[in-house]
């Protein structure tokens, strides 16, 4: 589904990837965990198509395709998915008509009918009801407000919404209480399909005890340096980054 | 020769066309008019055009305003004012009384009658300064033609505008429209004197539209004055929508007393050259004053706002924000005085102007000015300049939405701050629609437009 090869990326002249090889097929739940500063939420942006960085070598393909090439709108609605670790506050721009936009988008992509108001506020209320998400969404503007926690359970929402083919959780755990850790998971799993697959980039284990990655790769310096099962991260978690960080110095 | 001398020339037209016209002026004027006319027409040729050396006009060029060999429209022609076919407002579902000025001139609409309560006066200004001049005592206390050339200007050739009255304690339900228009054969230049007398108690809601209907270069010189009693409310939307030849002077003075409530919304659509000058001044304990403006501007347009509010009592509130779009070449200019005088303990003061600059060639001035002599007050003020902002566009595109139209969402809600503080929902509803097809590049017009064209 996604292959990444020799990845290179850098910003503002500072390179941040250094030679990223990944590959992701249906149905996987891939985990990145890695200290702060190793590049995890740059590899995501750079998924994701944020133009702020600078891809200096190698590729990425998304279901077969070249994914470098297209506009970050194009990946969304080609099924790729980001949810944002700091999700912005857009005051003005009502959360209802922006979901209603961005679904329609999605369905014109596809060459499906885009949806009349009373069905697509169906949908809403049917996605809402399976992330658990309370927050009252009429009148309200983009992120705009919401609590730290709601603001993650609206990016799960909006995931819900637009069924990605795969999705990349940047941090949704950061800044969670248990429970709301809980929803977010069972939010995620609820999507989960052999024919989707997900990145759940994330600093601790706790996330991985309700999402179970099928991998666990550890991102340091812009690199890859170890893949293992699920057990890797309990690793982690028991020995901290100092030992992969020691590792690598060597 | 030098641009000193020019300049000159360039007053003198003026007060050499009044020398000639003087005695069309006074002819047939009312007392109340004809009495500040001498002294008016004095402090003009003291002053002369505002030039960019007087500090209030530093940011608006308004020497190529005043140049061309304008028409006067001293004289009312005989009409009958068939709203229908002169005009048709699409605002849907909005219910108004309805008026007509035509360059400059008061024309009632013979046509409907209307619902306007019993008592409250909706006339030209000509003949109730003539029959009913005791409700005009106040006339020129606020417009001050020794402070301001163009309000001098304005009273020096003032012959008529529109007039309302609303008597103690009446509320007027449906909204006031007066629309002004502006049709001659000729380059003209306009003057319009407005009065506005809002009793104790009183209530009502009035819209002012401004627009073209044909493509000759136009000046309007209007000043409107205002008197909003205890307890009063009144709010007052200004939607200006002419052509790129027409230069908008539009000076508002407002004065209110205790426990009043006026909101003031100037929309600024389309135009050549808009100056807007508001002036505010709150002269009882509690009284609120909301001023709203939004400008969305392109080519070589220009607007410029200048506001001013003086807190001379106590306990009083008040709160502006006015935002500006600017595409290609236009540009912009907000002005901002807040003067709380001695006194004018637990006052609030806020004021806020934000502006999108969507080329690198749109440019904008702001300043904000605090002039604060009492201790016990909160004022604030803030002014950004600045682009879209990335991060939203880039969550917007990540969404699926194609950057064309996530621009567009991103403008619309920079604008929907102000245009959701419209309290007239139809209105609201279509400047909202407006706004949108103006931000898409297209020709928003808020009439059936007979002139299908580029400017």
């Amino acid at each position: 589904m996604l292959s990444i090869k020799n990845l290179y990326a850098s910003v503002e002249g500072m390179e941040i990837l250094k030679g990223i090889n990944l590959e992701i097929k249906p149905g996987e739940v891939h985990a990145i965990m890695g200290p702060n500063g190793s590049g995890k939420s740059t590899l995501a942006s750079v998924l994701a198509g944020k133009e702020d960085y600078e891809i200096t070598a190698g590729e990425i393909t998304f279901l077969g395709e070249d994914l470098l090439d297209k506009s970050p709108e194009l990946r969304a609605k080609e099924g790729l998915f980001l949810s944002f670790q700091y999700p912005v506050e857009i005051p003005g721009v009502p959360m209802v008509n922006f979901l209603k936009t961005s679904v329609n988008e999605h369905r014109k992509h596809k060459g499906l009918k885009e949806l009349t108001a009373g069905e697509f506020l169906k949908l809403m209320r049917e996605k809402m009801d399976l992330v658990d998400m309370h927050t009252k969404l009429t009148n309200r503007m983009v992120n705009e407000g919401f609590s730290g926690g709601e603001k993650k359970k609206n990016e799960i929402f909006q995931m819900a919404m637009l069924e990605p083919k795969l999705a990349i959780l940047d941090e949704t755990d950061s800044g969670l209480d248990i429970d709301a850790l809980r929803v977010v998971a069972n939010g995620v799993n609820a999507l989960k399909s052999p024919e989707t697959a997900a990145i759940v980039v994330t600093h601790y284990q706790r996330l991985l005890d309700y999402i179970v990655p099928d991998y666990v790769h550890i991102l340091y310096k812009g690199k890859i340096v170890k893949t293992a099962g699920k057990e890797l991260a309990l690793e982690l978690e028991e020995k901290g980054y100092d030992w992969i960080k020691s590792d690598n110095e060597k | 020769m030098s641009v000193l001398v020019d300049k000159a020339d360039l007053s003198l037209k003026y007060t050499a066309h009044y020398t000639q016209v003087k005695e069309q002026l006074f002819e047939g004027s009312s007392e109340v008019l004809n009495a500040q006319r001498t002294k008016a027409f004095q402090d003009f040729v003291m002053q002369g055009i505002p030039t960019r050396k007087n500090e209030n006009y530093k940011y608006t060029n308004l020497n190529p305003s005043f140049l061309p060999n304008f028409n006067f429209a001293h004289k009312k022609e005989e009409r009958k004012a068939d709203f229908n076919e002169i005009f048709r407002c699409d605002v849907p579902q909005l219910n108004t009384n309805l008026a007509l000025v035509f360059n400059g001139w008061f024309y009632k609409n013979e046509n409907e009658k209307g619902d306007l309560p019993e008592g409250v006066i909706l006339d030209s200004l000509e003949s109730i300064a003539k029959e009913k001049p005791e409700l005009l005592e106040k006339y020129a206390s606020l417009a001050k033609t020794d402070e301001d050339p163009l309000v001098a200007l304005n009273t020096a050739y003032a012959k008529d505008g529109f007039f309302l009255y609303v008597p103690k304690n009446v509320v007027v339900e449906s909204p006031i429209q007066v629309i002004n228009l502006l049709q001659n054969d000729k380059d003209t230049y306009t003057t319009q004197r407005n009065f506005i007398l809002v009793e104790e108690g009183a209530k009502v809601q009035v819209l002012l539209c401004d627009h073209t209907l044909n493509l000759n270069q136009y000046l309007s010189n209007s000043v409107t004055e205002i008197f909003a009693e205890d307890n009063s409310e009144l709010e007052f939307y200004t939607l200006q929508n002419q052509h790129n030849r027409a230069t908008n002077l539009n000076s508002i003075f407002i004065e209110q007393q205790k426990d009043s409530r006026v909101t003031s919304h100037t929309v600024t659509l389309h135009g050549g050259l808009i100056r807007n000058n508001l002036k505010f001044i709150l002269n009882g304990e509690n009284a609120e004053a909301n001023m709203y403006g939004m400008a969305f501007m392109d080519k070589k347009q220009h607007v410029d706002n200048y506001t001013e509010i003086i807190h001379a009592k106590p306990h009083c509130q008040s709160n502006q924000v006015y935002k500006n779009v600017l595409d290609e070449n236009s540009s912009g200019a907000f002005s901002g005085k807040i003067h709380v005088v001695r006194d004018a303990q637990k006052t609030n003061a806020f004021q806020r102007n934000n502006n999108l600059l969507l080329t690198d060639e749109a440019n904008m001035q702001t300043k904000p000015q605090l002039i604060i002599d009492a201790d016990d007050v909160k004022c604030s003020h803030g002014a950004t300049v600045g682009q879209i902002d990335e991060e939203a566009l880039f969550y917007l595109r990540a969404r699926g939405i194609n950057e064309d139209k996530a621009r567009l969402m991103m403008m619309n809600a920079f604008a929907h701050e102000v245009v959701k503080e419209i309290k007239l929902e139809p209105l609201r509803d279509r400047i909202d629609e407006l706004v949108d097809k103006r931000l898409q590049g297209e020709v928003a017009r808020c009439h059936d437009c007979a002139y299908s064209c580029d400017c």
